[in-house]
């Protein structure tokens, strides 16, 4: 199988490997896939009191596709708010890696680990030390409107 | 860090092997000057090309201890297989229809095996133990007196174990049922012997001994007389067992590969065990949780099939840029499914997953098993510093026991 230069260039030099603390609370971490599926995705995000993705790292267990998707991502999501990125769309990084069809579910499985890692920062938020004064502030926002 | 390409080393011997120059000289002939068709009875050109055919044929018998006469040219091991179990099985079943066969066979004799299961042959798959071989036991307990065959392979072609075959013959020879065995993968390789070992049909291939691709040969014994209803309808030729014009430069080919692995198996073997334990030791020794597949010691010098744990064997291939190997797992396939035959020794699932075949055999140098260590080394290393898998490890979490959201 032959693939783009772009994939092989996240491969050979993979972006932002890394971990962070899964327990601070500016971390939101997602973990995909499943080793029997010979795909595991961890992506990492921490975020701003604005919402904004500052950094995130990645560790992925899978094939070469699997390793370009979740670098990729990782670059794209810098930056982004938590909104733009939980809207970035699978297509978009098959198109960008010119994944063969045999590895759509690669970038399946990047998007889905955006999904997770916002998911998880979110409910760390409203579960938080932080979370009972905010939702308070939710509730007065609500009374209000 | 961009690896440099260098010059490609092969490692994938037991997919196919580069044809022994050798070979190719023996066959030059049959090409241009010598073409006559062997079964032209009439002229010199026809009687050249039937003597090369039955001097092929006389090479290879003598590699197995067979006569002549019980050799028939095939196009290759899958056909040698397909003839050999559908032919018997559709022979024999008015008076015995079932088949036993093993887990860990070569695709297509399970799928002979399954094609004569729709004809009405019963057909019973006997398990492999951890190291890959069957338990002759196990198979005397199975056979009935509605048996007609048993199918078990010499050599494994993704792990290398030997099957114990001179067992399995005995005890075919003792319950009167034929035995069949693929010898795609140990012609050539390990001592062979039709009548030491009890074997009635025996399937060789060519271009997995440095012969050509394209042809292969059926042993089929004549005493006791082993019957055979043909794949195909012709002229008649290979003693009504197979017909078709018999492709003279290939069978040439295949008769001299047999001749030179005949004269240096056992020279090779010895040379192929030092380098095998070369690139076992150097790749054991340097990293931590990587696990052999199949039996060490019933196993041919030429192969090895490893599990790179928390490592994915698909981008393991990528970033071991200069070695052509095979992967464990087929992931490339929709399915996702890793391969069946390591599945059968009872290897997990994300253990397969993590599997590379390293094939070596008569051109693999010693300068190449160093090369390859270091790029195997090197690459799973920094796998594993990227592996998800490989961390949770490290911090003593046990993969087993999370709960994965399957995709």
């Amino acid at each position: 199988m032959s693939y783009s230069d772009k994939l092989i260039d996240h491969y050979d030099n993979p972006r932002n490997v890394g971990s962070m603390d899964k327990n601070d609370a500016r971390v939101g971490t997602g973990l995909v896939g499943a080793p029997a599926c010979g795909d595991v995705m961890k992506l990492q995000i921490k975020v701003t009191p604005e919402g904004i993705i500052e950094d995130a790292k990645f560790k992925t267990f899978g094939c070469g596709s699997a390793i370009a998707s979740s670098s990729l991502i990782t670059e794209w999501i810098k930056g982004k708010t938590l909104d733009e990125a939980s809207n970035i769309k699978n297509k978009k990084i098959a198109e960008h890696l010119a994944l063969p069809p045999v590895k759509i579910h690669c970038s399946v499985l990047a998007e889905d680990a955006i999904k997770a890692a916002v998911e998880d920062y979110q409910t760390k938020r409203n579960e938080g030390p932080d979370a009972a004064d905010s939702k308070e502030a939710e509730k007065a926002r609500l009374s209000v409107g | 860090m961009t690896q440099k390409a260098g010059k490609p080393i092969y490692l994938d011997y037991q997919a196919t092997t580069p044809m022994d120059p050798r070979v190719l000289d023996a066959m030059v002939p049959y090409f241009t000057e010598k073409f006559g068709n062997p079964h032209s009875r009439n002229h010199v050109f026809g009687w050249e090309a039937e003597d090369a055919v039955e001097k092929a044929r006389t090479e290879i018998a003598a590699l197995i201890g067979a006569d002549p006469r019980e050799i028939i040219f095939t196009s290759g091991a899958t056909e040698s297989n397909n003839l050999a179990i559908k032919g018997v099985s559709r022979f024999y079943k008015d008076r015995k229809n079932h088949i036993i066969t093993c887990t860990t066979e070569h695709k297509c004799v399970l799928e002979s095996c399954r094609n004569v299961d729709q004809e009405g042959c019963e057909v019973t798959y006997l398990c492999v133990a951890k190291n890959g071989l069957i338990d002759p036991n196990q198979l005397r307990e199975t056979i009935t007196e509605k048996t007609a065959l048993v199918s078990i392979m010499g050599v494994n072609n993704e792990i290398g174990v030997i099957q114990p075959i001179a067992k399995i013959g005995a005890i075919c020879r003792e319950e009167g049922v034929f035995f069949h065995s693929d010898c795609a993968q140990a012609v050539g390789k390990i001592p062979l012997d039709v009548n030491e070992m009890n074997i009635d049909l025996m399937s060789i291939s060519g271009h997995k001994i440095y012969g050509p691709k394209g042809v292969g040969a059926l042993y089929v014994r004549r005493k006791p007389r082993v019957r055979l209803t043909p794949l195909f309808s012709g002229g008649g030729q290979e003693r009504g067992m197979r017909s078709g014009t018999l492709p003279a430069l290939l069978c040439v080919g295949l008769g001299e590969a047999c001749t030179i692995a005949g004269r240096e198996m056992a020279q090779e073997s010895e040379r192929l065990h030092y380098l095998r334990d070369r690139l076992y030791k150097g790749i054991t020794e340097q990293l931590p949780e990587v696990y052999l597949n199949g039996d060490l010691d019933q196993r041919i010098p030429g192969n090895l099939n490893f599990s790179f744990a928390y490592v994915e064997g698909e981008s393991l291939m990528m970033g071991i840029k200069n070695l052509c190997v095979s992967s464990g797992s087929a992931c490339t396939s929709a399915s996702l499914e890793p391969s069946y035959v390591l599945r059968a020794l009872g290897v997990s699932e994300d253990l397969a997953h993590t599997s590379l075949r390293l094939g070596i055999g008569r051109f693999t140098t010693e300068d190449e098993m160093d090369k390859a260590v270091t790029e195997i080394v090197t690459q799973v290393k920094k796998l594993r510093e990227l592996s998800p898998l490989w961390e949770m490890a490290q911090e003593g979490i046990d993969i087993g026991s999370v709960e994965w959201a399957a995709h």
